[in-house]
């Protein structure tokens, strides 16, 4: 479950080693934007010393490697992939070619690491208009494909517009990128919100993404993740309401009928299946069945 | 592995580690500045010998100037700067050569 995932420099000790207390579902190691070219190699070590060492129990990890237009990208994955990172996420991916070279490259790796293949999965990173276009057929190259991930900021850069605070030039490749993931079977995270001083607008723009389908949201300050994390929860309404839900259907499956009506609504097959997402994602929260009641 | 050139890695920002590492004069001098020194600093001097030993550099002058760094980002910096005085990035390395990148991910492990 990612609900928050984390942005930390790749060459910033500091930030690197506190990672796994800053409260996000999952850290992505940078080794990207964050990492000035004359400082490459020391990032790359550092990370992976980092991965080495520290414990990151409950924080799932996440390496941002070079893009495949740069001379760095082999050397990011020979380097972090023996220590399992959770996901590799891979900029400026925009054709389906490019996500199977780097899959073929992680295989390769595994295979000469001893690791399982496909065992480390992959996170095309759409931040152009030609990743947008194709975004399905990117989600659906490979089984190491995990999910989709937006980036904005190149995107906007792209699409020769400016990035706004109200995102309406990043609305179709959202929904664009919301489809194409969820048709693939595979999750997707929104772009963060990078004003890192307005609470309030964090608040919007998470509940925004949550409402058009995505998976969770990523942040480049850890002042953003309490609440991409509580926008990105079930309520305690939406729990009890699941439960109801599923209770109700079981009485319908005892008496033989195929659905039921639930305060007046009837309960048909997609709202249990919802009910079943949102009772998954509370007993992996810990707010069990008997939490609701208290 | 031999020094060819002066080469530096690392910050003096807190929780970081400065590392200067040079061609020497027929042995290893490292010489450490710490917060921590009384506390840690054999400790210290002790992992900066190993990822030397484990990099193969007998032959170097050394300056570490810590600033309450783990061990993990000592020893990356440690790495870091003798790789630079070999004269090669490890990125050009391995991007070059997928026995080199090896290489330096095995010099890790061992130092490690």
């Amino acid at each position: 479950m990612r609900r928050s995932m984390l942005f930390l420099p790749g060459n910033n000790p500091n930030m690197l080693i506190n990672g796994n207390c800053l409260g996000a579902d999952a850290v992505i190691f940078d080794l990207e934007d964050a990492v000035s070219p004359a400082e490459k190699d020391a990032a790359r070590i550092l990370v992976r010393n980092t991965m080495r060492y520290m414990d990151f129990r409950g924080c799932e990890i996440i390496v941002r490697i070079n893009s495949i237009d740069t001379p760095y990208w082999k050397a990011d994955l020979d380097a972090v992939l023996p220590y399992k990172p959770n996901l590799i996420l891979l900029p400026k991916t925009g054709t389906a070619s490019d996500a199977l070279g780097v899959d073929a490259y992680m295989a390769q790796v595994e295979a000469r690491t001893g690791l399982e293949q496909g065992s480390i999965g992959l996170m095309p990173l759409i931040e152009t208009a030609m990743g947008v276009e194709n975004a399905f057929s990117i989600a659906s190259c490979s089984k190491r494909v995990k999910a989709l991930f937006l980036g904005a900021e190149d995107l906007t850069a792209d699409l020769q517009c400016k990035r706004t605070k109200e995102g309406r030039e990043i609305e179709y490749a959202r929904t664009r990128l919301v489809v194409a993931a969820r048709a693939a079977g595979v999750d997707v995270y929104d772009t963060p919100f990078t004003d890192v001083n307005d609470d309030e607008g964090v608040v919007k723009d998470a509940s925004y993404a949550k409402a058009l389908g995505f998976t969770g949201k990523a942040s480049i300050s850890p002042r953003h993740v309490e609440v991409i994390n509580q926008v990105f929860s079930p309520s305690l309404k939406d729990i009890t309401y699941a439960y109801e839900v599923v209770e109700a259907i079981a009485q319908a499956k005892a008496q033989g009928k195929g659905a039921i009506s639930l305060h007046g609504k009837m309960i048909d097959a997609p709202i249990v299946a919802r009910a079943e997402r949102t009772i998954a994602m509370a007993e992996a929260l810990g707010l069990g069945k008997e939490e609701r009641h208290e | 592995m031999e020094i060819l050139k002066n080469a530096s890695a690392g910050t003096l920002e807190s929780s970081d580690v400065y590392v200067e590492i040079e061609p020497g004069t027929g042995a290893l001098e490292i010489s450490l500045e710490s917060v921590v020194e009384n506390q840690f600093g054999e400790a210290i001097l002790k992992a900066v010998r190993e990822v030397l030993r484990e990099c193969q550099v007998q032959n170097a002058v050394v300056r570490v100037v810590d600033r309450g760094a783990l061990e993990c980002v000592l020893r990356a910096r440690v790495e870091t700067a003798v790789l630079r005085a070999i004269g090669e990035t490890a990125s050009l390395r391995t991007a070059a050569r997928t026995e080199d990148a090896q290489a330096v991910v095995d010099c890790g492990k061992e130092a490690g």
